[in-house]
């Protein structure tokens, strides 16, 4: 299992915790993992991404030129990272404030309105949980038994009275991700 | 020492004359056996003894560690019977604050001129002051470059004549002295800030008290105590040590008054 | 084994610094470490060991007080990034010449001047050929991985106190920023007063006992004899280095046609570039110098033998290169690849330059 992701938005939609628990997780599932962020003046305010690698060997590169998933939040961050995913790979993206969409036939394609669902959950900061769930959906790289002890390592113990709701977040991603395109010509791999 | 020795143009051999009943005055034991390298008629020489004798009273030597500065000074510690550091000019009180810092029980003091302490050195000075680093400062100011051969100093009078100001330093290119000292003494780091000086006798005896409060403050953990000692420079200054100390007097002192500045209380 | 956590590569050197039984920490702030000093203000080291953290009002003081520190015995440290350091390469100078043994942390940014924030490799040079005036070395670890930056630590120190010598730690802002598992090391106590008097008391100055002669600690002789004989005492400390501490990792080299050789960050991507070009039928290998200075000359003279040709990947414009050719001694070709400002090559980009400046040249 190798699995090389790209997380990216604008600064304040979580994007670094999103990838962040997702590393947790992964080191709770016995795998290798990396994180590296964007980091500098775009981060207050700007757009953000990190790179998060979860492997069953000793990590490489931490910092790719294409991704098996990109999970985006943005405008800014669908352009640029739209043409970086793999021939088969997935782009799952929030649609909220999109105006282009997605234009690939050669990759998965899923939606999840994580910022509507976030908000429905009566807090826009769980948007990333959402986007999480509905990445777990997709791609179960972690059990959730593992995403939970990730929480509970990568938040610190102030917020832990969030993990619940975090979890809803997670289950609603879950329920409400959706299909938009099925990769055509997938590489047999 | 050889028995047979004698002293030129005496006929009296040595150990005739340095029994211990003809002793009145002797080498403080703190002094190496190294020749000073300073010229004759100048402070530093006098600077060295008070400091050494302050810490062989009150019986630190073992706990001290004292650092050198870049200028004349350079090498006191070949005259200091003491564990001690050279520092790069300017960045002595940097070093002080390492030292004490992890090692809080020690003795730390530092040796500087005004090149080193007042140009090159203020940030480090006005820092370590500021933040209260519980280390002796001994400050030496002779308002001259005296190693490097006679340049401007921070310290150097208006009008006074430099190798870099040969016709006198004009503040409207050079700026004014500057009052270190009462800067430093402006701080809340700063427990014990004086001014002194060495050219007489009764001003020596004072020296030296001021220079036995500030390691009894630093004993006490007060925060910084800083003694300035203004002194000559006759070689720098181009005059005989008898010409630099009238010199020093009439126009150094007016501008540089000796005596406490701040002392909060050892209490 | 020890707790595994999740950390950035600056968290884990600051958690290492504490565990490592530092006395001192000297710092100023600047981009890509400001983590440091910070995570290390809210780990509260003088609670945890009593060591000192110190924010210091610039580069210039906090290196000086390591200068200070360091030449009483104690395990005093510092970290910056690429300007900061050239700030410190006078008091590194002064430390190197008076032999004390400090370590320094470089987590490198692009440059020259103010440069960038982003990472860098550009200051090879001034880590492996001396940084400021005079003849002398410090001996440069860099990291690859979190890990690394945790285990490097406490290396450091051994190193720097075998040699009494000043240490870098080379860095970048890749590996500072980014974070992966990290098994963290048992707390190592930090030395006692008895201790540092019993095996440094020959040199540090811990103040004159009267069973000894003054320590002193200077790098000033004004006597050229004796301040040559100075020059060739650490000269004959630089050599023994270079017989004993040399450390690499050798990736894939057994069957290798070709090599890459990197350090630090471009390891990583040399790493993943091996794999794409295995992948198209191409044997690369890769030779990671551990310690850049002193730099593996010797193995790499060896798998000049072996290898058709050698490619130097670096965040510089071509600093390394110069090392590895002069080790290869121009048996085989050896060609640069590298970005600069803060861009970070591609593990593809390096393929690619593999092929286009070793294979078909």
């Amino acid at each position: 299992m190798n699995e090389e992701i790209i997380i990216a938005g604008f600064g304040g939609q979580g994007v670094l915790s999103l990838g962040k628990i997702l590393a947790y997780s992964g080191i709770m599932e016995d795998l290798e993992v990396s994180w590296f962020p964007s980091y500098g003046p775009e981060m207050r305010g700007g757009t953000a991404n990190v790179t998060v690698i979860l492997s069953n060997e000793r990590i490489s590169s931490p910092v790719l030129n294409v991704y098996d998933t990109a999970i985006v939040f943005n405008q800014q961050s669908l352009d640029k990272f739209e043409p970086k995913v793999k021939p088969g790979g997935l782009l799952l993206y929030d649609p909220n404030g999109i105006t282009r969409h997605p234009e690939r036939k050669d990759i998965d394609i899923y939606q999840i309105d994580a910022t509507k669902e976030g908000a429905a959950l009566g807090s826009t900061k769980v948007l990333n949980m959402v986007a999480l769930g509905a990445y777990l959906k997709l791609k179960p790289i972690v059990k959730l038994e593992n995403v939970h002890k990730g929480l509970l390592k990568s938040l610190p113990e102030r917020h832990h009275h969030l993990i619940p709701l975090n979890e809803k977040a997670i289950g609603v991603g879950m329920e409400k991700v959706k299909l938009i395109h099925k990769a055509e010509h997938v590489n047999a791999k | 020492m050889a028995k047979s020795k004698v002293i030129p143009h005496h006929d009296v051999p040595l150990d005739q004359i340095i029994k211990p009943e003809n002793i009145i005055f002797k080498k403080t034991k703190l002094f190496t056996d190294n020749v000073l390298s300073y010229c004759p008629g100048c402070g530093h020489g006098v600077a060295h003894r008070l400091i050494l004798e302050v810490i062989e009273e009150m019986g630190i030597a073992d706990k001290v560690i004292g650092i050198a500065p870049v200028g004349c000074s350079v090498l006191a510690y070949e005259f200091m019977d003491l564990d001690m550091q050279e520092a790069a000019h300017g960045r002595a009180p940097a070093l002080a604050t390492g030292i004490k810092r992890t090692n809080p029980d020690k003795f730390v003091f530092s040796y500087q001129g005004d090149g080193d302490l007042a140009a090159i050195g203020t940030a480090e000075t006005i820092h370590a002051a500021n933040r209260g680093e519980n280390i002796t400062v001994i400050f030496i100011n002779n308002g001259i470059y005296g190693m490097t051969g006679g340049q401007m100093a921070p310290t150097t009078l208006e009008g006074m004549k430099t190798s870099t100001t040969p016709y006198g330093r004009d503040p409207r290119q050079m700026g004014h002295p500057i009052k270190i000292t009462e800067l430093v003494a402006q701080l809340p780091g700063t427990c014990y800030v004086t001014r002194q000086a060495v050219h007489t006798a009764a001003l020596v005896r004072k020296a030296k008290k001021a220079i036995r409060r500030a390691f009894e403050y630093q004993k006490a953990n007060k925060g910084l105590s800083f003694v300035e000692i203004v002194s000559n420079c006759n070689s720098g200054w181009k005059m005989t040590p008898v010409q630099a100390i009238k010199w020093l007097e009439e126009n150094m002192l007016p501008y540089y008054p000796l005596g406490d500045l701040k002392d909060v209380g050892l209490d | 084994m020890g707790e595994i956590l999740l950390m950035k590569g600056n968290e884990a050197l600051a958690e290492a610094i504490i565990r490592a039984g530092v006395d001192g920490y000297f710092g100023y702030p600047i981009t890509p470490q400001s983590e440091v000093m910070e995570y290390l203000a809210a780990a509260k080291p003088e609670e945890r060991t009593g060591m000192v953290l110190l924010q210091a009002e610039s580069e210039l003081a906090a290196i000086n007080m390591l200068y200070g520190a360091g030449a009483t015995g104690k395990k005093a440290i510092t970290s910056s990034s690429s300007p900061g350091i050239s700030l410190m390469q006078e008091g590194i100078s002064y430390i190197a010449g008076a032999e004390i043994p400090v370590v320094v942390v470089n987590v490198v940014r692009g440059g020259p001047g103010l440069g960038t924030i982003q990472p860098a490799q550009s200051d090879y040079f001034q880590a492996t050929k001396g940084g400021g005036h005079g003849d002398y070395h410090l001996l440069v670890l860099a990291p690859n991985s979190v890990q690394e930056m945790s285990d490097f630590v406490p290396l450091a120190f051994d190193l720097a106190f075998k040699y009494r010598n000043p240490v870098m730690i080379l860095s970048d802002g890749l590996i500072g920023q980014m974070m992966e598992k990290v098994e963290l090391f048992e707390p190592i106590p930090r030395w006692t007063d008895e201790y540092i008097r019993e095996h440094h008391g020959n040199w540090a100055t811990i103040g004159k006992t009267p069973d000894r002669e003054r320590n002193i600690i200077t790098s000033l002789d004004l006597v050229p004899e004796r301040m040559e004989k100075h020059n060739m005492h650490l000269k004959e400390k630089y050599e023994q280095m270079e017989r004993e501490e040399v450390r690499f990792e050798e990736i894939q080299t057994e069957d290798a046609e070709y090599l890459f050789v990197a350090y630090g960050s471009s390891s990583r991507i040399a790493m993943k570039a091996i794999k794409l070009a295995r992948a198209e039928g191409i044997k690369v290998g890769l030779l990671r110098p551990i310690t850049l200075y002193p730099f593996p000359k010797k193995r790499l003279r060896e798998l000049a033998d072996q290898v058709k040709g050698m490619l130097s990947v670096e965040l510089s414009l071509g600093q390394m290169v110069e090392d590895v050719k002069l080790s290869v001694e121009c048996r085989i070709p050896v060609e640069h690849y590298g970005r600069v400002g803060g861009m970070i090559p591609t593990p593809e980009e390096v393929v690619e330059a593999l092929k286009t400046k070793i294979i078909n040249r």
